[in-house]
């Protein structure tokens, strides 16, 4: 166990690296630089500025430039933001809860709903309840998150006025009354993604189960005598899900994708919603930084999908 | 038998597609939407730019069917205007990543060195990467130069859609792979070999028509992916410029208005969500009309 913990976890470092080196030369190819303004500044005398790029290593070989972007982020130095005057580190750090809050409560949520609708199509494939559950999947992915969150507001704090539209990170109360109002601001960030997840979840767990529900131990666990509810919980669904974990994991992307939009409707004060007021203020470590994180969520769900995916599946080897 | 009548592969593909009754009616809905949007210019010949602060956030009327803006702009004109490039940015996109994915998929597919592992751990890598979040960073970074150079308008839609086809070639890479993998161990790609065609040939001729079903399922689905794409682009104030009204703009203009001209936000909403929907189960009938292995 330990051997295919380490051995995955070793897997995992070369794609950071691969993503990071991908990041960095989109940054490096790109125009300008920090000095760029120098040059045209007719204050600067052209060696000053040459001497500065130089000091800097501004001239450098690409390859070396990224080792050296590279040490730094690993030794914790992610520079500095122009547009808020603190570290890039603590900002992100400060951020980074609500981000993991709203994404990891819609994944709960979206799970919760589409492993019963899921596991109920497919054990009456091609029934009403099935025809509708894919139905309303086909419509969950095909509404864009921006257009979902507009329509909440717009039921559930314009025209009704039961839920606020604007996520705070300040709420003046205590005790259970600020568990309640942090609750209720939560729930349409919240909703929006689990919703969108929910869709495309509906139809994997669906898949799976189909292709376990005719499986021979399936009828021979329905031989035994064993209850329809028993054989769908502790036989099919069990084995069912195993493939479904590494599918949740290569959704990821498209998951942090959706939760900057969220944040972004929702104000919610996440990495999602710093990414977009970084880029609008040109605050270029801010914004690699960010971008760097959502990678690194990515890969790290990818390796807890792979853990998981080990730990559930005992036919795989761990050695 | 002399009497039946031999189908063609693509009449019987329809055959199994009319079959699909939500995806026919997908197909009209949207060739519909492609109808009003390709010649709307013509039938309600109102410019998007004509500035009336007389009817500004107007509902629906009669000199208005979908109202107006913010600024009194005629709404109906703009969502012609805007669904042109929305649709164009999501067919050029697809174009973008069914090329980049059928070469590589190809080219892993048939090589049997290292090139096949190397380009498959690419293909994971770019699965792996946050694709909105390297969007925003791309198009942060490069949309200066390529506005210099392109001019506004058509700079931004040729790095929209190199971006996004560039971001979403992976699955049908992987995809043609698979099937390039099964397809040229089978005998009909050995009697081709047998008979000397070139490598080239065994790919154009034998190889790569065989395996275009699933790519066309793909492409079709890529389409509904990228105009959902660059709406969230122009949703977040990134994509387009202002006064370009695609259906993602138009939405980000229209959610600070949201209590008092709802009609603003909801008709761009409902036009992207009806495009994508439709676009989406066209392509689940021909999933169904393409797949031989669900012959019914």
């Amino acid at each position: 166990m330990w051997n295919y913990l380490l051995r995955r976890i070793l897997i995992a470092i070369p794609s950071l690296m691969g993503i990071s080196l991908v990041l960095f030369i989109v940054l490096a190819l790109a125009p300008g630089d920090p000095f760029s303004e120098l040059t045209t500044n007719p204050n600067v005398p052209p060696e000053v500025a040459a001497s500065l790029r130089a000091k800097f290593g501004l001239d450098d070989p690409i390859l070396v430039r990224y080792w050296r972007w590279l040490l730094a982020m690993i030794h914790g130095d992610w520079g500095f933001s122009f547009a808020s005057r603190v570290n890039v580190d603590q900002l992100i750090l400060q951020r980074l809860p609500a981000t993991l809050f709203v994404v990891g409560a819609s994944q709960l949520l979206a799970l919760a709903i589409a492993i019963p609708v899921g596991v109920i199509a497919a054990s009456r494939p091609y029934s009403l309840f099935d025809q509708v559950a894919n139905t309303f999947a086909f419509v969950g992915f095909s509404l864009p998150t921006f257009f979902t969150g507009l329509v909440l507001i717009l039921v559930f704090s314009v025209q009704l006025d039961w839920l606020p539209f604007v996520f705070r990170s300040d709420i003046a109360a205590t005790g259970w009354r600020w568990y309640w109002e942090n609750v209720r601001q939560a729930i349409m960030p919240v909703s929006v993604l689990a919703l969108f997840q929910a869709s495309s979840m509906t139809r994997f767990v669906r898949s799976a189960v189909l292709d376990v529900i005719r499986l021979d131990y399936v009828t021979t666990a329905r031989a035994k005598g064993l209850g329809e509810g028993v054989v769908i919980r502790k036989h099919v669904v069990r084995n069912a899900l195993i493939p479904v974990v590494t599918l949740v994991a290569l959704q990821m992307p498209a998951v942090f994708g959706g939760a900057i939009v969220t944040e972004q409707i929702f104000r919610v004060p996440g990495i999602g919603s710093l990414l977009i007021t970084a880029i609008l203020a040109n605050d270029t470590p801010v914004v690699m930084s960010v971008t760097f994180v959502f990678a690194c969520l990515v890969v790290l769900s990818n390796l807890i999908a792979d853990i998981l995916y080990g730990w559930l599946d005992p036919r795989i080897k761990f050695n | 038998m002399a009497s039946q009548r031999v189908f063609s592969p693509w009449r019987e593909a329809w055959r199994r597609f009319r079959r699909h009754r939500l995806a026919v009616f997908s197909l009209v809905l949207l060739a519909a939407i492609v109808f009003a949007v390709l010649f709307g210019k013509w039938l309600w010949p109102v410019a998007i730019d004509e500035i009336d602060f007389t009817a500004r956030l107007a509902r629906p009327s009669l000199a208005h069917p979908f109202g107006t803006d913010d600024l009194g702009q005629d709404l109906l004109a703009r969502m012609i205007y805007g669904g042109r490039i929305s649709l164009a940015v999501g067919l050029a996109a697809m174009l973008v990543a069914l090329s980049v994915g059928t070469l590589v998929g190809a080219i892993a597919g048939m090589s049997r060195s290292w090139i096949s592992g190397g380009l498959m751990w690419l293909t994971d890598l770019f699965l792996s990467l946050p694709s909105l979040p390297l969007l925003l960073l791309i198009i942060y970074l490069f949309r200066e130069q390529l506005k210099a150079v392109f001019g506004l308008e058509l700079g931004i839609f040729i790095m929209i859609v190199a971006v996004i086809g560039g971001l979403r070639w992976m699955p049908v890479a992987r995809l043609v792979r698979a099937q390039f993998l099964s397809l040229r161990e089978k005998e009909f790609v050995e009697a081709a070999r047998a008979l000397g065609a070139s490598r080239f040939r065994q790919v154009t001729r034998h190889i790569l028509p065989n395996a275009l079903g699933p790519v066309i399922v793909a492409g079709t689905i890529d389409v509904a992916a990228a105009i959902i794409q660059e709406s969230t682009l122009s949703f977040l104030g990134l994509g387009f410029p202002p006064d370009v009204p695609t259906w993602g703009r138009l939405l980000y203009d229209a959610k600070d208005y949201l209590d008092f001209a709802p009609h603003f936000a909801l008709i761009p909403g409902a036009a992207i969500f009806l495009t994508v929907l439709s676009i989406n189960f066209i392509g689940d009938g021909l999933r169904d009309a393409l797949d031989p292995r669900r012959v019914q």
